[in-house]
């Protein structure tokens, strides 16, 4: 490879939480002299991008820290590595105090509402158990949580009478604070439960840019409403809503529940009226779910916005290819496009010991790189808080360099950190043309085959 | 229902730092945890114990019994009306001859002298390796032994009733710093001391606390804490109070000998420790064997082995190599001299004192070779692993915080932070007495494989 000499070094041990490394690991390659560089947790999906980058990795475990890289000079590349990662601030470094090392520390600690599970998923239990046991509400955002175990959290939280969200929920908002990927949402009417993240952020930013606030959005996980394991935090999830005098209007967003789950929420005594945005083949798509909670409030439905592509393929395309970071979007887009080869880069799949594709754009450029003249990229790019502070700064010149026709859809709303009009300007500028409706872009998207 | 939905919530997060900044971007408050992956090879285990139902409240059950504890000291009695015939007793889990340590043989050795079973060393050490007497370990006694630990039916035990919950235990007397047989040493001096503390200290004590009735351990100990001891490496404070409690009491059972016994008590800063440590016993023997919990309920070591002991899995033994002190060595020694980690007195940590006390002790930590900021660093670190706070053991410079108490297996394999453990090192040859002290880390495999064998014991 190029020449350039390269180091791969193993700290046994080590540990830094994924987003930190891909910090890092940018923060690196644009140094001057710096051909590649990875630092990351040695898990199995790691270890293969390391190699396919012409990496030669020495046996390490997942719970072990790899610095690789190819430069002019590698001593001083890792010498740099490792200033970065203790310069990662770290909570142990505010103060003198011992930090808690588990949630059940903390908890002990003072007065808490709500713990945020966001550990690597095979630990997350260990985590929402302890908040549990201490009567606290917890929010997992975490995947890889086995269905048996995520049924044993939410039996142990009806006895404990507190709510369980996720696993796998990334996004709920609670009284305007936003966990996870969570949009800034105007105060209102409509409270969400959702068994989707990216479904609920779809639904609540076009309620949003037509004027509709949010009162709360709970998730739940999408398997909550599942027979295993029987809808407990979405039926507890609708009976806060209707006890919370801020909510008008419930909608509920999920795959369609299992028959005795459904009988379980019908069953249910809410005095709220509910809108079920129920996903899935023949099923409304998340925008017309949007326009069926305003019709029911008695709101008119706008127009959605879009920003259409200054330039055309370069040659009629035939195919469409959804490089998604959002499940159910991918999902939704799929169904809608009618056809294509669809990758959901936030499956669990290719999120082992790497962030989340909100956050780390890295395997989509390479996807983007992949793509041909004759393909229709089909993409979502989500903002909010704790989603990728500038997207557009990492996507926008992969877009532009494709040969491909590329086709966006922009999930955010007005009062987001990233700026969403900036955002919308700058992908349509790379030549993308840009939807605010994963629906709409989706539809648009098949009209160009 | 949950007031959840009231107000923004105050959060605690666990994992990926983007989540927590994204929250204080907002302005809402959070807690967050310094999160690291378990010990390699744990997550199943440790899921499995996690899930299994009882744990919680076995775990509070278990940490209750052995806090409330109210250990007296009643007596002393001699060890041969608790021991059966032919048998001694040693420090830490299950050892024989061919495994024990110089110190542990030496001391084997100078018992086997001091009740006249053998000629010379030579032929005490053959017969010791002949099996001519049984060892057991003391903790299968109902008894603990600082260093080697070694008790033979001659030695006067200290008696401490749990007036709580029933118990009893027993720990034999100190005989100072030094060349002592607890560290190995069994040279003419040393039988002499043994023979005096036969013959002369044991009736006296006998006598003594007779008059005296029941002396309140959990009150004495309580106010030693307070007043600079952590009570393992520091007694000082509680061997004074002990002497308080007694001198009135020795006048009039022993006037002959009574200030020869005085004068040895106020001559050993560690006096109170073995009647410390069967008090330790007597409380966390009060919290063994409840199904289901993750406690520890001793640590032990025999000069090769330091084992481990779980309330839930009654008194099978989990051990791994015993490690070697760092600290600081007196005279001459050196790290060479020192034999690997030994002794019972690791019962002060397992029951809340000791290393986890180190905050309350700021004296103690030049001699185990740090500074008061590492005291209190150990001290706090130590409510990371375990289950309460001490209603009674306070630290008057945490704001009298209870001291931390009760460790998990399950928060040892989570944070990955071993029990702090102070204590005295012995000379590696048998013989040569103590060399010096410090601090000890636990071997990671005890604790894991106790977390192996509480997740096989759930069906």
């Amino acid at each position: 490879m190029n020449g350039l000499p390269q180091a791969v070094l193993v700290r046994r041990g080590t540990y830094h939480d994924s987003v930190t490394l891909m910090r890092v690991s940018r923060a690196l390659s644009e140094l001057p002299g710096v051909h590649a560089a990875m630092v990351a947790m040695a898990t199995e999906l790691n270890v293969s991008i390391l190699r396919e980058m012409g990496f030669g990795v020495p046996e390490a475990d997942p719970g072990d820290l790899v610095i690789a890289v190819r430069a002019r000079d590698t001593d001083a590349a890792v010498e740099e590595a490792d200033r970065q990662l203790t310069a990662a601030p770290r909570p142990e470094e505010n103060s003198g105090e011992q930090p808690p090392l588990t949630t059940r520390s903390a908890a002990a600690r003072g007065p808490a509402d709500l713990v945020l599970v966001s550990t690597p998923g095979e630990y997350a239990f260990f985590e929402a158990l302890d908040a549990v046991e201490a009567g606290l509400n917890v929010m997992i955002f975490s995947d890889g949580v086995t269905v048996e175990r995520e049924r044993l959290l939410k039996e142990r939280a009806e006895a404990r009478d507190v709510l369980v969200m996720g696993p796998d929920c990334g996004t709920a908002v609670i009284a305007g604070a936003g966990l996870g990927f969570a949009n800034v949402l105007t105060p209102g009417p409509v409270g969400v439960v959702a068994a989707s993240g990216t479904g609920a952020q779809q639904v609540t930013c076009l309620l949003d840019r037509a004027g509709t606030g949010v009162s709360h959005v709970l998730g739940v996980g999408g398997r909550d409403l599942s027979a295993e394991v029987g809808g407990l935090s979405a039926r507890r999830a609708l009976r806060m809503l209707d006890d919370d005098p801020g909510t008008e209007l419930i909608v509920l967003i999920s795959k369609p529940p299992a028959p005795e789950v459904a009988r379980a929420i019908e069953a249910l005594p809410l005095r709220t009226p509910v809108v079920r945005a129920l996903l899935g083949p023949g099923a409304p798509d998340l925008t017309e779910a949007a326009e069926q909670a305003l019709r029911a409030l008695g709101r008119s439905v706008p127009e959605w916005p879009s920003w259409p592509a200054w330039r055309g393929g370069r040659a009629t395309p035939h195919r469409i290819r959804g490089l998604y970071a959002g499940g159910t979007l991918s999902v939704e887009a799929a169904a809608v496009a009618g056809a294509g080869e669809f990758t959901d880069f936030g499956d669990d799949a290719y999120t082992r010991g790497r962030a989340h594709p909100m956050i780390d754009p890295a395997l989509r450029v390479e996807a983007l790189g992949r793509a041909a003249e004759t393909d229709v990229v089909l993409m979502d790019v989500v903002l909010g808080h704790g989603a990728d502070p500038d997207p557009a700064a990492s996507l926008a010149h992969p877009i532009a360099r494709s040969p491909a026709t590329v086709v966006l859809a922009l999930i955010g709303t007005e009062g987001d950190p990233q700026d969403l009009h900036r955002q919308a300007g700058a992908f349509r500028e790379a030549g993308a043309a840009v939807f605010l409706s994963n629906a709409q872009a989706a539809r648009h998207a098949r009209s160009l085959l | 229902m949950s007031s959840l939905l009231d107000a923004p919530p105050r959060v605690i997060t666990v994992g990926a730092g983007l989540l927590d900044e994204a929250l204080r971007a907002q302005a809402v408050p959070t807690t967050p945890v310094a999160w690291r992956p378990p010990l390699p090879g744990t997550a199943e285990d440790l899921a499995r114990v996690l899930a299994d139902p009882r744990r919680h409240e076995a775990n509070e059950w278990a940490v209750a019994r052995l806090v409330s504890a109210r250990p007296h000291l009643v007596g002393v009695r001699r060890a041969s009306e608790v021991l059966g015939p032919g048998v001694f007793l040693h420090a830490g889990p299950p050892i024989t001859w061919e495994r024990a340590s110089g110190p542990m043989r030496g001391a084997l050795i100078g018992a086997m002298l001091l009740e006249d079973l053998a000629a010379d060393e030579h032929d005490a050490a053959d017969r010791l390796a002949a099996g001519a007497v049984a060892l057991r370990p003391c903790h299968e006694q109902a008894t603990v032994g600082p260093m080697a630990g070694v008790v033979s039916p001659s030695m006067w035990l200290f008696e401490v009733r749990d007036d709580e919950h029933g118990g009893t235990a027993y720990c034999s007397l100190n005989e100072g710093l030094g060349k002592v047989l607890r560290y190995g040493a069994y040279g003419p001096e040393v039988l002499e001391r043994l023979r005096w503390m036969d013959g002369v200290l044991g009736p006296a004590l006998a006598g003594a606390l007779e008059r005296t009735g029941p002396i309140d351990l959990r009150w004495l100990m309580a106010q030693a804490l307070q007043m600079g001891d952590e009570l393992h490496n520091r007694n000082r404070a509680a061997t004074s109070l002990l002497l308080r409690e007694l001198a009135p009491a020795v006048v009039e059972a022993a006037p002959s000998d009574a200030a020869a016994v005085l004068r040895f008590i106020h001559g050993n800063d560690h006096f109170f420790l073995n009647a410390g440590m069967a008090a330790a016993k007597a409380a966390t023997d009060a919290a063994r064997d409840v199904p289901g919990s993750s406690l520890v309920v001793a640590m032990a070591r025999n000069g090769t082995d330091f084992g481990i002991q779980v309330s839930g899995l009654g008194g099978r033994w989990f051990t791994g190599p015993a490690g070697v002190p760092d600290g600081l060595y007196l005279g001459s020694y050196g790290p060479a001299d020192a034999n690997p980690d030994i002794g019972d007195s690791t019962i002060t940590e397992t029951s809340g004192v000791g290393g986890f006390a180190m905050a309350a002790s700021p004296a103690i930590v030049r001699f185990v070779g740090g500074e008061v900021a590492d005291a209190v660093r150990a001290t706090r670190s130590m409510y990371e692993i375990t289950l309460a706070e001490h209603p009674a053991f306070q630290i008057p410079g945490l704001g009298f915080r209870g001291t931390p108490v009760g460790i998990d297996v399950t928060l040892v394999a989570r944070t990955g932070l071993l029990p702090v453990v102070n204590t005295g090192i012995a000379g590696r040859v048998a013989g040569t007495g103590q060399v010096g002290a410090g601090l000890v880390e636990p071997p990671v495999e005890a604790f894991t494989s106790a977390l192996r064998a509480l997740a096989e014991a759930i069906k």
